[in-house]
């Protein structure tokens, strides 16, 4: 499958059109033609630049900063489960954005709060995984799944003891739910960072696979490797989740389609994974948005259901 | 010249080598036999200064391998592991070209040196006909051939391999053994672990013998590979196995 590099990149363009053309208000082929080119009425420019835009725009960072957090953590961790919730660091985001909510904070307090549980849990995975003679990407994996099941603990008292109008809130925090994502440049700056950041590391990060000894044996200095790539993977997964609660599956499976298509090299690896997992979360934004018009579901249910079934169909092709 | 002086090395409190003076010179060949867990492995990895010995140094040119950056290290020095993990995405020609890392300019665009160096190695280990296909689906004597096709890629002076015929076939372990011996005569450096002593004999000069309890002997494979030596090595009687015992010609 040679073509699955041409069509990732098509499907950037191809999906933002589609999240910018489609939405809870129809607005018809001639009115948003209109307002793309900035011409028409003005209901119509603000829902197409001021509203559908930056929507979609902050859906694509968000997949394409949880891809490439996933596709990072799966080689760092040698393990094809691995996705961005492991490191703990959405979990811990997740147990201070509840709480912020069960205090009755309004959304700058949410977010702060999600940063700091995140800062919290990120600090404790780094500070446990360190030891004397490097990393310990196991210890990475167990710390993370240990504070991922705590706060997990945490997030199910909070929504134990919520008042029951808090609750459809914080349960479309935690499905992941774009619609309070606002301005998405930040995590646009972000995604571009951390893309330059880990691609640079590409040829280094093949040779990792081969595991650290042999990748020492080769040239490659393993612990600053690692240093760099998980902390490009936690500020990727960070800067997601502030943007859109934890969503699930985008970080799993966007590596896996791409393996499972032939490309394995990080340097192709990691730019198509930011371009098809921010393509892919701005469909499925699209999706949340228009399905159950006027009212909207959490993008993070759309993603488990396309995703599920994708990657079925393509293990069952390549068995 | 790759010199170990005055080497401690030991694992989970048992000594496996004690105050070893190892030299190993440009155009040598060395095997290293001893009987399982008698710390070949480890010797290893300390010679390719993946391990820190628990005392004594190993040095390259006289330069402490500690002192060295890993990409300049890789360069000079290449060590086949016993264990490589093997969840590899990419075909074999993938793999092998693995081993230029430390040596290709950039990352990126294609390197035709690299490549010329990877067929040929493949072709010296009968591997041409794989080239295109998944390493994953290669059989267990298969892979070990592309790694050590990936190792002769590096192309380092000194060149360090654990038990590198396992898994293969006769005529492919005397294959690998040839090449070895032809990388020493054109002035490398080899040492070997190996568990036949009938290869050590025809293939390599010299031979490192770890017994038990941090004793080591070395010298001419000559004086070494001698049935004493062999028996109080492995610790049991051997015999001439007269007509069952065959090395490819």
């Amino acid at each position: 499958m040679k073509a699955a590099p041409a069509v990732v990149l098509a499907l950037v363009p191809a999906s933002l059109a589609l999240a910018i053309a489609f939405g809870s208000v129809d607005l018809g082929p001639g009115r948003l033609g209109d307002a793309l080119l900035g011409r028409g009425d003005e209901i119509a420019r603000e829902i197409v630049w001021g509203v559908r835009a930056p929507r979609a725009l902050a859906a694509f960072a968000c997949g394409g900063l949880l891809a490439l957090a996933g596709a990072l953590l799966q080689v760092l961790l040698r393990n094809p489960l691995a996705d961005p919730a492991i490191l703990g660091v959405s979990g811990g985001a997740a147990a201070g954005a509840l709480a912020a909510m069960l205090f009755g904070a309004a959304a700058t307090g949410v977010n702060l709060c999600a940063l700091a549980g995140a800062a919290i849990a990120a600090a404790a995975v780094f500070s446990f995984s360190l030891g004397r003679s490097g990393w310990n990407p196991y210890r990475v994996l167990l710390t993370g799944v240990a504070l991922a099941s705590g706060f997990g603990a945490l997030v199910g008292l909070m929504l134990a003891v919520a008042p029951s109008a808090q609750v459809q809130g914080m349960l479309f925090w935690l499905l992941g739910d774009l619609s309070p994502a606002g301005d998405p440049t930040a995590a646009l700056a972000v995604l571009a960072a951390c893309a330059a950041l880990a691609f640079s590391q590409s040829a280094a990060l093949d040779v990792l696979i081969l595991g650290e000894d042999k990748a020492r044996s080769l040239g490659v200095a393993v612990t600053r490797l690692q240093a760099i790539a998980f902390g490009c993977a936690t500020l990727a997964t960070v800067a997601a989740v502030l943007l859109g609660g934890t969503i699930g599956f985008v970080g799993l499976v966007v590596p896996h389609l791409l393996r499972l298509s032939g490309v394995h090299r990080h340097r192709a690896l990691l730019p198509l994974a930011a371009c098809l997992g921010g393509s892919l979360l701005a469909l499925a934004d699209a999706l949340a948005r228009t399905v159950a018009a006027p009212a909207e579901l959490p993008v993070g249910v759309l993603t488990a259901m396309i995703g599920v079934p994708v990657l079925l169909v393509l293990l069952a092709r390549l068995r | 010249m790759l010199a170990a002086a005055g080497l401690g090395l030991s694992a989970g409190g048992h000594e496996l080598v004690r105050a070893l003076d190892l030299s190993l010179a440009p155009g040598q060949c060395w095997a290293l036999l001893g009987r399982n867990g008698a710390g070949k492995t480890s010797l290893i990895l300390a010679l390719a200064g993946l391990r820190a010995p628990q005392s004594g140094a190993v040095a390259l040119e006289g330069v402490p391998l500690a002192a060295m950056r890993r990409r300049d290290l890789a360069r000079r020095v290449s060590v086949l592991l016993q264990d490589e993990d093997s969840d590899f995405w990419g075909s074999v020609l993938d793999y092998v070209m693995l081993g230029r890392f430390p040596n290709s300019r950039s990352a990126f665009g294609r390197d035709e040196e690299g490549l010329r160096g990877a067929r040929r190695w493949l072709a010296e280990l009968d591997l041409s006909d794989r080239e295109a296909q998944p390493y994953r689906t290669l059989s267990g004597g298969e892979r070990q051939r592309a790694r050590v096709a990936q190792l002769l890629l590096q192309d380092t002076d000194v060149l360090l391999l654990d038990e590198p015929l396992q898994h293969l076939d006769l005529r492919h372990q005397a294959g690998v053994m040839r090449t070895l011996a032809a990388r020493a005569a054109e002035g490398k450096t080899v040492l070997t672990a190996l568990h036949e002593p009938g290869h050590a004999a025809r293939h390599c000069g010299f031979s490192v013998l770890l017994y038990d309890a941090g004793r080591a002997s070395l010298g001419r494979s000559s004086d070494m590979l001698t049935q004493a030596n062999l028996e109080a090595l492995y610790q049991c009687r051997l015999e001439a196995a007269g007509a069952w015992s065959f090395l490819p010609s």
